[in-house]
C-alpha cells in the first residue's frame, strides 16, 4: 500500500532535480563556475532514474490490481490481460503525461551519456533547457494531473476497465513511437535555444543536433504510421487517415522536422541557411508542444479528445507561450549575430533544399490553419464550423505533388553550382518513363483508368527511378556496391531509403484511395457475394466469450472460384465492464491487397450490416513509412557521429566524396 | 547591391509570394469546405442552408431508431430536448451510436429533415462533443447531460 506513495515521491523528486537541473548548469555558465556546469549530466541521470521508478511503480499498480489509485481504478479491471495492464499505464491523460515526461528525461540522460564529443558549455547549456521544459511538465503534472491519486479508505473493488478501443496492440506502441518522436524533437531544441544563449552558431551546432533530430523524426515517422495503421483495422472501418486534428497535430511537426533535417544538411555541410535552421528546431518542438495542448486540453473534437478540463488547457496553454514565446525573443535578440558567409547558385542542391524547405513549410503552415481555423472563429465569436477532409486534400495533395516532383532534382545536384547539364539528363528518360508508367499501369493492373492513379503513379516511379540514378552514379564513383556500402556516408543510404519510401507510399495512397472496392451489405447466414475477384459466404454467428468480453463472431468463407481460399472470423465484441461495443475487423492481408470484412450491427432476422472491401496495395502505405523511418535510423550509424570533436574535419572530407 | 544581397533579397520576395499565395488559396479552400454547425432547434426555425453540407449535433432521440426491414436505411431523431430533427442515413452506424448518446450527423438539411453522410459518435463513454454540448447549452438543457453522465 505504501509503494504508490514512494511513486508518487519519486515525481515530486523528478521535479525537483529537473529544477536543479534547470538552474545549475546556466548558473555554471553566466559565472562561470565549471562545477556547476558540471552538474548537469549527474542531475539529468538522476531525473531518469527518478521518473523511472516512478513509471514502474505506477505499473506495477496495474499489474498488482491496486485500486486504491484512482488511475488504475478508470483504466483497469481484474479481467484484463496482463500486457494490456501494462500498456494501460499510457491509456489515458495522467499516464500519457507520465510516460512524456520520462521520455524526456531518457533523452536527456541519452544526451548526457552520448555528448563526449560536445564541449562541456554547451552541452551543460543543452541539458538546462532540457531541465526547464521537464520542470513545465511535471509542475503541469504534480499540480493539475497526478497519476497517484488515491481513493481511500473505501477503493473500489473492481477497476472501470481500460476504454475496450485501446485494447489492442496498438496502444502497446503507437504512444510511446510518437513521444519519443515528439518530445525527441526537445533536444533539437535545446541544442537551438543553447546555442543562441552562448552564440555559438558554426556548423558544430548542425553537426552535433543533427543525428538528434533524425533519430527524432525517425521514430516521428513510426509513430504516425503505427497510428494510421491502428485506425485502419480497429477504429477506422478501413480509412488509414482522417485528418483528425490529433493526426493533424502530429503532422504539422512532421513536416517541420523533415523540413529541419534537410535544413540541418545544408548548415552543416555548407554553413549557410543558419537562422532558418534555428528558427526551424525551435518550431519542430513548438509544434509538438502545440499538438499535445490539442490533444490534452479537449477544444477540438477528436478521436483521441479524452474528457474536458479547461484548467489542464490553460496551463499547457500557458506553458506553450512561455517556451514559444521565450524562445523566439531569444531568437529575435540573438539570431541578427548570426552570420551566414558563402553564397549559392541557383541551380544548386542548396536551392533544391531551400524549396523543399518551402514547401514543407507551407504545407505544415496550411495544415495548422485548417485545424486550428473552428478554434479562430469560436474565439472571435463567428459560427460554430468544421473543417473536414474536402479542404485538407485539396490544400495537401496538390503541395505534396510539387513537393514530390522536386525530390529527384536534389540528390543528383551538387553544393554551389549544378549548371552543369550532364547531371540532370538522365531527368529526361526518367520523365518519360514515370509518365508511361503512369499511364500504362491501370493495363498492368487491370484496372479502370484515373488522373490521380496516373498522376500519382508517374511521381512514384519518377522518385524511384531518379534514387537509382544517384545509387548508381555512386556505385560508379566508389567502383562497386560494395565499396560503397562500406565507404559512403551512411546518411546518403539512409536518405535513398527514405526516398524509396516516400515513393512507395504515394503508390499506397494512390492505389487505395481511386481504386477500393467497397460495399456495405445487408448479409444473412448463407448469402454470398462478390467481392472482387472473389466470392464470399457468410456462414454463420456464433457467440464466443473473450476474457474481458461477450462477441457475436461471424464465420466467413472466401472463395477463388471454387476453390475455398480462407476463412476469417470478424467479431462484435460487448466488454462486460463498460459494456461498450467494439468491432474487431477480419482481415487478410496481403502485398497487393487487403481483404477488408467487418460486422455492423444486428438488423433482425438474423442478418447483419456487412462491409466488405479490397483495398489495392494498402499495406504499401505503411511499408513505405517504415522504410522512411528505418532509413532515418541508418543514417544515424555513421561514423563520425562516433568520433570526437577534434576531428570535425573528416565529416567535410566524407561529404566532399560523396558529392 | 552586391549579389549576396541581390540572391538574398529575391529569395525572401519569392518565399513572401509564395506564402501570400498559399495563404490565399487556404482560405478559399476553407470557405468552400467548411461545414457550419447548427442545432435542432436552429434547424426546426429553418435557419439552416439547404445547398451545403452542415453538422447537427444533439442526443438520439430515445426510441426513435427505425430500420428499415430490407436494407442499411436507417431513421433517428437528434434532439436538444427542445426540438426534433429527424435524421436519416443509409450504411453502417458507428459502434458507439446508441438511443440517449450524444451523436454528430454531417449531411444536407431537405424539408427540415437532414440526409446524412456521416454519423459521428464518440470514441469514450466519459467524452461528449463540444458540439453537442454547444447544442444542449442553448436549448437550456446542459443540466440533463449532466444528470446523465453521472
Amino acid at each position: 500500500m505504501i509503494l504508490p506513495e514512494i511513486g508518487h515521491f519519486a515525481l515530486v523528486l523528478a521535479f525537483a532535480i529537473a529544477l536543479c537541473q534547470a538552474v545549475f548548469p546556466i548558473y555554471g555558465y553566466y559565472t562561470q563556475q565549471e562545477g556547476f556546469m558540471a552538474t548537469a549530466k549527474p542531475l539529468a541521470v538522476m531525473q531518469g532514474l527518478a521518473l523511472a521508478l516512478s513509471f514502474g511503480l505506477l505499473m506495477y499498480g496495474f499489474l498488482s490490481h491496486d485500486f486504491s489509485l484512482k488511475y488504475v481504478a478508470d483504466n483497469s479491471n481484474l479481467d484484463l490481460p496482463w500486457y494490456f495492464r501494462m500498456s494501460a499505464v499510457w491509456g489515458a491523460h495522467e499516464g500519457s503525461l507520465l510516460l512524456w515526461a520520462l521520455i524526456l528525461a531518457l533523452w536527456g540522460v541519452a544526451v548526457s551519456l552520448l555528448s563526449r564529443g560536445i564541449p562541456e558549455k554547451m552541452g551543460s547549456l543543452v541539458l538546462s533547457v532540457m531541465g526547464m521544459i521537464a520542470v513545465g511538465f511535471l509542475a503541469f503534472m504534480l499540480f493539475t494531473s497526478n497519476p497517484f491519486v488515491r481513493i481511500l479508505p473505501f477503493m473500489p473493488g473492481n477497476g472501470a476497465d481500460l476504454n475496450p478501443l485501446l485494447q489492442d496492440p496498438g496502444l502497446i506502441f503507437h504512444p510511446p513511437m510518437l513521444y519519443m518522436g515528439y518530445v525527441g524533437l526537445s533536444v533539437a531544441f535545446s541544442f537551438a535555444v543553447a546555442s543562441l544563449i552562448s552564440g555559438e552558431f558554426d556548423s558544430s551546432w548542425a553537426r552535433w543536433s543533427r543525428p538528434w533530430t533524425v533519430v527524432a523524426w525517425a521514430f516521428l515517422t513510426i509513430g504516425i504510421a503505427l497510428g494510421s495503421w491502428w485506425a485502419y483495422y480497429e477504429l477506422g472501418w478501413g480509412g488509414w487517415w482522417f485528418w483528425d486534428p490529433v493526426e493533424n497535430a502530429s503532422l504539422i511537426p512532421w513536416f517541420i522536422a523533415t523540413a529541419l533535417m534537410h535544413s540541418l544538411a545544408v548548415t552543416e555541410k555548407q554553413g549557410l541557411f543558419r537562422r532558418w535552421t534555428l528558427l526551424l528546431a525551435i518550431a519542430a518542438f513548438s509544434m509538438s508542444l502545440l499538438g499535445t495542448f490539442l490533444v490534452r486540453s479537449g477544444v477540438l473534437t477528436s478521436v483521441h479528445a479524452f474528457a474536458n478540463d479547461p484548467e489542464r488547457g490553460v496551463f499547457i496553454l500557458g506553458f506553450l507561450v512561455v517556451v514559444v514565446g521565450g524562445s523566439l525573443t531569444l531568437y529575435a535578440v540573438r539570431a541578427s549575430k548570426v552570420s551566414t558567409p558563402g553564397e549559392f547558385g541557383w541551380i544548386s542542391r542548396e536551392s533544391f533544399l531551400l524549396f523543399n524547405n518551402l514547401l514543407l513549410t507551407v504545407m505544415a503552415v496550411s495544415v495548422l490553419l485548417g485545424t486550428l481555423y473552428p478554434l479562430l472563429v469560436d474565439a472571435l465569436g463567428g459560427d460554430k464550423v468544421s473543417v473536414g477532409a474536402p479542404f485538407f486534400n485539396a490544400v495537401f495533395v496538390p503541395l505534396a505533388a510539387i513537393l514530390v516532383s522536386g525530390m529527384a532534382f536534389g540528390p543528383l545536384s551538387v553544393w554551389r553550382q549544378s549548371d552543369d547539364p550532364k547531371l540532370f539528363r538522365p531527368l529526361i528518360v526518367t520523365l518519360i518513363v514515370s509518365i508511361l508508367g503512369g499511364l500504362l499501369w491501370p493495363i498492368i493492373f487491370e484496372n479502370e483508368f484515373a488522373t490521380g492513379t496516373a498522376i500519382g503513379v508517374s511521381l512514384a516511379v519518377w522518385v524511384a527511378i531518379a534514387t537509382q540514378i544517384d545509387v548508381f552514379r555512386k556505385v560508379r564513383a566508389y567502383g562497386s556496391l560494395k565499396t560503397l556500402l562500406a565507404r559512403v556516408e551512411r546518411g546518403i543510404i539512409g536518405m535513398w531509403m527514405a526516398h524509396l519510401g516516400v515513393a512507395f507510399m504515394i503508390f499506397g495512397v494512390v492505389m487505395v484511395e481511386n481504386h477500393t472496392e467497397h460495399r456495405d451489405l445487408r448479409m444473412g447466414a448463407g448469402d454470398t457475394q462478390v467481392l472482387g475477384r472473389y466470392d464470399v459466404r457468410m456462414k454463420g454467428i456464433e457467440i464466443i466469450q473473450g476474457p474481458n468480453y461477450m462477441a457475436d463472431q461471424a464465420t466467413f468463407e472466401i472463395y477463388e472460384g471454387e476453390h475455398l481460399y480462407k476463412t476469417v472470423y470478424p467479431q462484435k465484441r460487448r466488454y462486460n465492464a463498460s459494456s461498450m461495443v467494439m468491432t474487431e475487423a477480419a482481415i487478410d492481408s496481403g502485398f497487393t491487397r487487403d481483404l477488408y470484412i467487418a460486422m455492423g450491427e444486428p438488423l433482425g432476422g438474423g442478418d447483419w450490416a456487412i462491409r466488405l472491401s479490397v483495398k489495392p496495395f494498402v499495406n504499401w502505405i505503411w511499408g513505405g513509412a517504415f522504410l522512411m523511418g528505418f532509413g532515418g535510423f541508418v543514417s544515424i550509424t555513421d561514423q563520425r557521429y562516433r568520433r570526437r570533436a577534434k576531428k570535425s574535419g573528416a565529416s567535410a572530407e566524407a561529404g566532399g566524396a560523396a558529392a | 547591391m552586391n549579389p549576396k544581397r541581390k540572391q538574398r533579397l529575391l529569395i525572401i520576395l519569392g518565399l513572401v509570394a509564395a506564402l501570400g499565395v498559399a495563404v490565399g488559396l487556404v482560405l478559399y479552400a476553407l470557405s468552400q469546405n467548411i461545414n457550419l454547425f447548427f442545432t435542432p432547434t436552429q434547424i426546426a426555425d429553418n435557419q439552416a442552408p439547404d445547398s451545403r453540407i452542415i453538422r447537427l449535433g444533439g442526443m438520439v432521440a430515445e426510441g426513435s431508431v427505425e430500420r428499415d426491414p430490407e436494407s442499411l436505411e436507417v431513421s433517428f431523431e437528434v434532439t436538444d430536448f427542445q426540438n426534433q430533427v429527424r435524421v436519416t442515413y443509409t450504411g453502417i452506424l458507428p459502434d458507439l451510436f446508441r438511443e440517449g448518446q450524444g451523436v454528430v450527423v454531417q449531411g444536407r438539411v431537405l424539408n427540415r429533415q437532414l440526409q446524412a453522410t456521416e454519423v459521428l459518435a464518440k470514441h469514450d463513454e466519459n467524452y461528449m462533443p463540444p458540439e453537442v454540448t454547444e447544442a444542449l447549452r442553448q436549448s437550456g438543457q446542459l443540466d440533463k447531460l449532466k444528470g446523465m453522465t453521472q
